[in-house]
């Protein structure tokens, strides 16, 4: 390395602790979404707990698109398809190969994975427009196949799944059966959503993480500095897809029930829905989104459906038009009216996010 | 820092019989140039000579018709253009290419990520990105703008961003540089910092300056070669090229004085 | 005889898609805007026509180009109004938009017109069947490869041949350079998306037989619009005319000797081009 000139005037750099180790007041409400999560298992009367896993399901789904759409960047409208290998390979795996829930995720995550870094390598070539086509086009040759393939996947009819064996029955502990209330089921989507979150944020606080946001930005540039762009595109959207596959994976076993709904356009759409509402490339815009639409939905949708799509559709108009970054954007300003913290923690906060 | 090295060193980029064509044009018509480390050749020539075509067929954007790229010994012309990077071959860009949203350290220290292999770390990956980022401050206070390592890149004044390309560029340790108009789009007020920076480019680098600016090139270049229509016309020191009589004639009729 | 009737079929079939697509591969062309919505304009006009032949009484045809203008009015005020602040932002705003505008159609047209598809409302004239020579047709089907060849014609004649085609043309190779030439653009968008929105309308309302009028129309036809654009390539007027014949020819084939498969050999087929030609068969831009 040539000797740094350095002038008199250059500053010392000062970086702050990295990771989570140093968790500094201002970064305390880290904390709050789990506190949440946890509150509402041990408050809300039983018969809710499946729409908390829900919600839990969705924002795992959501969080895998922030991945590959906020961060990397690649524009999807078929990321239901991995949802939906995850939802069918765990179903099926229930019922044909074995009853043990962890055994079942893992593979059904592997396999959406694999199918998604194969997919990947062919449409990630390609840009814009075209690729979104791709993705729709794999996104609807999964759903012909799923349609198709009657013997396995129920057809039009769908897949019920049997009750899964009890979580941690491969080691022997019978503790965790999966009961009707649904209340193992929540603690279950919640473990693998926390461990999942793990990953996604030491991802996309990574280098790895930071060349994806910059092939975002700029792949040229990305190029210019021998970022093997391709390669590193198909590895983030193989993670994202994972991701999704787990998501899907977690509703078969708590739901236990796997339909064609899981591949269909309309569910790639609402998870764009839902991390646009939230925000992208923020993270935990994909528990603000996906909590706000499964609720709200919930609540509007037993009133009439379609005043929902409507308010769906309002809601993305004005979201696109007037609100950009979503809700954790309009958390953002709301927190800059109060204006306590000025640049610099909101700076490094804007970081850790 | 290293002795000059003597010319009798074997190059580090040699351009052999160089060709492309856009249908019937030949736009690259049988170039070859030699770069020894620590060159300083200009690359001058009227709009449309195929400058750009050059860069982008060194850099891997294009494929040649013909010939051949050798970059320390090894056939590179088939290489994609960051295995082109990894190898030593590095650009910069006429017009800003720089991840606008990232701070100004954070576009290099990605670069240093880039170079020392660590831009595969997912989950652990605490101490490389510090050193990345010592790095990458240090490389910005040789070039003079570390106060502003903390700013996106977005905010910047324009000369500062044209300097980050040319940071970016050193961080990954380039043998060849190519430097593709670092001047544009800077007004000749403020044409000083691009000098001050290329005074500090290490002096092992051999390096080739494509630049529409004539009084940087004649500046800057211990050498210079002239493309005309595609073709090397001529390949001279300064002066020489200053009196010849043909890049006269070429330039004829232009306000650059030559 | 079956493979005339999967030509015929699938010309009929590619003629409806031609109609209501084309205005969206000029408008896509154009403006590099993404407009799923585009469907929503079919579907309105078909609601449209059927209501002015049942309620008011007026004859098909003049309801299919009353639709046509309702449409094309329609059009013009969401360019004006949803679509023109689009244009700056990026692909992935204007995808989620104009899925919004689907969701808003979905939920207005039920609220309006009822979950149910609307019963075809065919003229007398149009029922029944024709003598092609060799074998019998239904009327229909022909009227439908008439009304598209005919458009189809019309089109061409005015994209490669008149002043505003010239225009168009220039707009869509090179919008930088049309705009310095001293084109406005902007009022060329306008004036194209008005007709495509317009062509919609009218498709949708005329091929209401083929793909029959309900509120998830703009959601369930999405994909065979946008494959027609991308395959023909953006901008491409010969490419989305190839385009339409190929998806409805392919489709009918498909439903005709292997009906097992569904869908799955459109999709094949399409995601192999896409693979080989990214910006479709017949590109508008000459520039890589």
């Amino acid at each position: 390395m040539n000797q740094p000139i350095t002038p008199a005037s250059t500053p010392q750099l000062n970086l702050p602790a990295s990771g989570l180790t140093a968790l500094r007041p201002v970064d305390a409400w880290h904390l709050a979404p789990w506190i949440i999560a946890l509150a509402f298992y041990f408050l809300v009367p039983p018969g809710f707990h499946t729409l908390g896993t829900n919600v839990l399901v969705m924002i795992l789904f959501t969080l895998s698109l922030d991945l590959a759409l906020g961060f990397a960047g690649i524009i999807t409208l078929g990321h239901a398809a991995f949802f939906g290998v995850g939802a069918y390979a765990a179903g099926v795996m229930v019922s044909k190969l074995t009853p043990d829930p962890i055994m079942g995720l893992l593979l059904a995550t592997a396999l959406a994975g694999v199918l998604g870094a194969l997919t990947g390598m062919l449409i990630l070539h390609t840009q814009g427009v075209a690729m979104f086509m791709l993705t729709l086009a794999i996104a609807s040759i999964f759903y012909e196949v799923a349609n198709q393939w009657r013997s396995v996947t129920g057809g039009d009819d769908g897949l019920t799944v049997p009750r899964p064996a009890a979580l941690l029955a491969y080691f022997g502990f019978e503790g965790f059966r999966f009961d009707f209330a649904g209340k193992t089921a929540y603690l279950y989507a919640l473990s693998v959503l926390f461990v999942w979150f793990l990953i996604a944020w030491r991802i996309v606080k990574s280098p790895f993480g930071r060349s994806l946001d910059g092939i975002r930005q700029n792949p040229r540039r990305m190029r210019a500095i021998g970022t093997p762009v391709w390669w590193r595109l198909v590895a983030m959207y193989g993670i994202s897809c994972a991701m999704a596959g787990s998501a899907g994976a977690l509703q078969a076993h708590a739901i236990r029930l796997v339909g064609l709904k899981s591949l269909e356009l309309e569910l790639s759409g609402i998870v764009a829905v839902m991390l646009v509402l939230g925000g992208e490339r923020r993270l935990y815009g994909a528990f603000l989104g996906a909590a706000f639409y499964v609720l709200v939905h919930d609540w509007a949708a037993a009133i009439n459906p379609f005043y929902w799509m409507f308010v769906v559709g309002a809601l993305l108009v004005a979201v696109v038009l007037f609100l950009d970054g979503g809700l954790m954007g309009l958390l953002d300003r709301i927190a800059a009216l109060f204006g306590r913290k000025k640049s610099g923690e909101e700076q490094a906060s804007g970081d850790a996010k | 820092m290293r002795a000059l090295p003597s010319r009798e060193e074997a190059p580090v980029l040699s351009i052999r019989g160089l060709c492309k064509n856009f249908g019937a044009l030949a736009v690259t018509q049988s170039v070859s140039l030699d770069l020894h480390p620590g060159a300083r050749l200009g690359l001058i020539g009227p709009n449309g000579a195929g400058k750009t075509t050059l860069v982008n067929l060194l850099t891997g954007m294009l494929t040649p018709d013909a010939g051949d790229i050798i970059l320390n010994g090894e056939y590179i012309e088939k290489l994609k253009a960051e295995q082109r990077v990894k190898r030593g071959l590095v650009r910069t860009h006429q017009i800003n290419t720089l991840l606008t949203e990232h701070t100004m350290r954070d576009n290099v220290a990605i670069a240093v990520a880039e170079r020392l292999g660590y831009a595969w770390r997912t989950l652990r990956f605490g101490p490389q990105w510090r050193a990345c980022q010592e790095e990458a401050h240090a490389q910005l206070a040789e070039l003079g703008v570390a106060q502003a390592g903390d700013r996106r890149v977005s905010e910047l004044p324009y000369g500062q961003q044209r300097l980050l390309e040319i940071a970016i560029a050193l961080a990954l340790k380039p043998k060849v540089l190519l430097l593709d108009e670092p001047g544009a789009g800077i007004p000749s007020t403020e044409s000083h910092i691009i000098d001050e920076a290329l005074e500090k480019l290490p002096a092992e680098i051999a390096i080739l300056l494509i630049e529409h600016d004539m009084d940087l090139v004649f500046r800057f270049a211990k050498k210079i070669t002239v493309l005309v229509q595609g073709a090397v016309l001529t390949t001279g020191v300064p002066a020489e090229i200053a009196k010849n009589p043909e890049v006269r004639a070429v330039y004829l009729g232009r306000s650059q004085q030559v | 005889m079956l493979i005339f009737t999967i030509l015929l079929d699938g010309i009929a079939y590619g003629m409806v898609l031609f109609i209501i697509s084309v205005g969206l591969t000029v408008t896509m062309g154009l403006m590099r805007v993404v407009n799923l919505a585009h469907g929503a304009f079919a579907m309105l006009g078909g609601y449209l026509a059927s209501v002015m032949i049942r309620h008011y009484g007026i004859p098909y045809v003049p309801a299919a180009f009353l639709a046509a203008i309702a449409c094309g009015a329609l059009g013009g005020v969401a360019e004006l109004t949803i679509y023109r602040p689009l244009y700056r932002k990026g692909e992935l705003a204007q995808v989620l938009l104009t899925f919004g505008l689907i969701f808003i159609s979905i939920a207005a047209m039920t609220l309006i017109f009822g979950p149910r598809p609307i019963d075809e409302s065919m003229p007398k004239w149009l029922e029944g069947l024709v003598d092609v020579g060799f074998r019998t047709y239904p009327t229909y089907r022909l009227f439908l490869i008439g009304v598209g060849a005919a458009l189809a014609l019309a089109l061409w004649f005015i994209i490669e041949r008149s002043l505003f085609g010239a225009r168009l043309r220039a707009a869509v190779d090179d919008p930088g350079m049309a705009r310095a030439v001293g084109i406005n653009v902007n009022l060329l968008f306008t004036l194209t998306f008005v007709g495509g929105c317009a062509l919609a309308g009218f498709g949708g309302a005329i091929g209401a037989g083929i793909l029959p009028i309900d509120p998830f129309y703009a959601l369930r036809y999405l994909v065979l619009f946008l494959v027609v654009v991308v395959i023909g390539g953006l901008g491409s007027f010969r490419g989305s005319l190839a385009a339409a014949l190929a998806v409805g020819i392919i489709e009918t084939a498909g439903k005709y000797l292997v009906p097992q498969l569904g869908s799955f050999l459109l999709w094949i087929i399409v995601f192999g081009l896409l693979l080989w030609r990214p910006n479709g068969l017949l590109p508008a831009k000459t520039a890589s």
